[in-house]
């Protein structure tokens, strides 16, 4: 189409649908990464390490995020620690954060799921206390956390909308923006779709993981 | 794979639907007016010397020209003060009311108010359903930005910056035009641009100077910079066809520049947010 609004807004909601896709593909990359620390923490660790990130799991699943998104950018901003004033960064950060803590039980529920008397035979065995984790905690414990972790990254990628209150330009914001230039709700359904294009997807991946790990197991 | 596919095209089909018939006219006003009522007659000199008192619609939240002040409930401003001018020379008691943006015209059609002054800016397409005083303020969008920020003087040093406004206003386009190369940071309201600036997450918040004013006044360490560099009118409303009113209205407030009540009302209103000189601009 050659109409230059049409144009220029298309090219406003592919920028806000990248966004969205790299603000939920970071903040998955960076959860895991807080949520395994976390809760290796949470089992392994000694009482205060265990009371800290018990704090910290029950903190953040247990605030909205929305208030934390806005805690965080005002948090970071330059008049306070001057760590980022960009809203995109405090949004990856708050998701990360948010996030990690729901993937911190995932993980741990994925650990406990084990009978820890597999490690007492393991080391029996022969196989050294991080093999033993290595070759057979870890390969049971992954088939009890991937379909949880598959939910939570759906979540996530919803979850992503909440940054357009603290003004990161991801897709619902790039929808209110059209909208109020051109008066028309379509936006909002573009965005829906939007949406929809990057969940369906792993909807699909989620339950086909789950049919095949329940076969194996 | 079927069903996905199935589940796709059915919502692919709800989109064309909808966008399909293309919604009426984008610049029309959002929401539904119903239907005007028009009441007879307009106000005259004499009418509200009857009435006994003179009724004008203003702001109830613009700091500077109609604010209702929290400690005394007062309503305070420039607006408010001209309208009070009014009533005295008409030997009348003011009385004021709240007229947001969407009430202007209908209390005037409706004859709720005699006049309307409430940061009413003067088009073409408000001429056609009513009448305007001659302009008492030109408004303009300006930057504000803090007081020990150098850097920003003008429209085109916001290139490169992080400037805050409202989304989807007229103030983001024109800084969208004006200055390219700025980052622009869009809230809902112009409240939470104003603590964007406060906590350095912007450099710039950039409107209507006269929304400005009201972040001036919850965050003392900033001001404008430069010139505004837009310009709207604003002007009395009244009901069409009020010849008389806008006769008696219009020398009110060119006696009003006369003998100085102008600039006096203009300094103790406005004078501490804006540098322009108190001036009321000429009649059309």
């Amino acid at each position: 189409m050659g109409f230059p609004v049409f144009d220029e807004n298309a090219h406003l909601f592919g920028q806000g649908y990248l966004t969205t896709v790299v603000l939920s593909a970071g903040a998955l990359a960076l959860s895991l990464v807080i949520g395994t620390v976390v809760a290796s923490a949470r089992v392994w660790g000694g009482p205060i390490v265990q009371s800290f990130s018990r704090a910290y799991v029950e903190f953040f699943r247990n605030t909205p995020l929305l208030v934390q998104l806005l805690f965080i950018a005002v948090l970071l901003a330059p008049r306070n620690l001057n760590v980022t004033r960009e809203p995109i960064v405090a949004a990856l950060i708050g998701l990360s954060i948010y996030t990690g803590a729901y993937v911190t039980e995932v993980v741990r529920s994925g650990i406990l799921s084990v009978d820890p008397r597999q490690i007492e035979a393991a080391r029996s065995l022969g196989l050294s206390q991080v093999e033993a984790l290595r070759f057979v905690v870890l390969p049971q414990a992954v088939r009890t956390v991937i379909p949880p972790l598959g939910n939570l990254s759906i979540a996530l990628v919803k979850n992503t909308a909440i940054a357009s209150g603290i003004a990161a330009t991801e897709l619902l914001k790039v929808a209110g923006i059209i909208e109020s230039r051109t008066g028309l709700f379509t936006p909002y359904i573009a965005v829906l779709v939007a949406y929809w294009t990057l969940t369906l997807p792993l909807a699909w991946v989620v339950s086909r993981l789950e049919r095949r790990l329940a076969f194996a197991r | 794979m079927k069903r996905i596919a199935t589940m796709l095209g059915l919502a692919l089909a709800l989109a064309a639907c909808t966008s399909g018939p293309g919604g009426g006219s984008p610049a029309g006003p959002a929401g539904g007016s119903p239907t005007p009522l028009i009441v007879e007659g307009v106000s005259t000199p004499q009418s509200i010397k009857d009435k006994g008192k003179l009724t004008c619609g203003v702001k109830f939240d613009v700091v500077g020209f109609g604010f209702r002040n929290p400690t005394n409930s007062q309503i305070e401003g420039f607006d408010a003060d001209i309208c009070r001018e009014i009533a005295k020379e008409l030997g009348v008691e003011a009385e004021l009311i709240e007229a947001v943006s969407a009430n202007r015209i209908p209390f005037l059609n409706e004859r709720r108010a005699d006049l309307i002054i409430s940061t009413f800016t003067i088009n073409d397409e408000r001429k056609t359903q009513i009448d305007f005083s001659r302009p008492y303020y030109i408004a303009g969008q300006s930057i504000l930005a803090k007081i020990d920020n150098t850097e920003i003087n003008s429209i085109e040093d916001l290139n490169g910056k992080n400037v805050c406004s409202a989304e989807g206003s007229t103030s983001e386009t024109n800084v969208r035009e004006k200055a390219p190369e700025a980052e622009l940071v869009l809230f809902k309201t112009y409240t939470e641009a104003g603590q964007a600036l406060n906590d350095g997450r912007c450099d710039a918040v950039s409107t209507d100077d006269v929304i400005l004013f009201g972040l001036i006044d919850a965050y003392p360490d900033t001001e404008l910079k430069g010139e505004p560099f837009t310009t709207e009118e604003y002007g009395i409303g009244m009901k069409k066809g009020s010849t008389e009113l806008k006769a008696l209205v219009d020398q009110v407030l060119a006696d009003m520049e006369e003998d100085g009540r102008f600039a006096q009302l203009w300094e103790k209103n406005i004078g501490e947010y804006t540098t322009k000189e108190p001036e009321l601009p000429p009649a059309p």
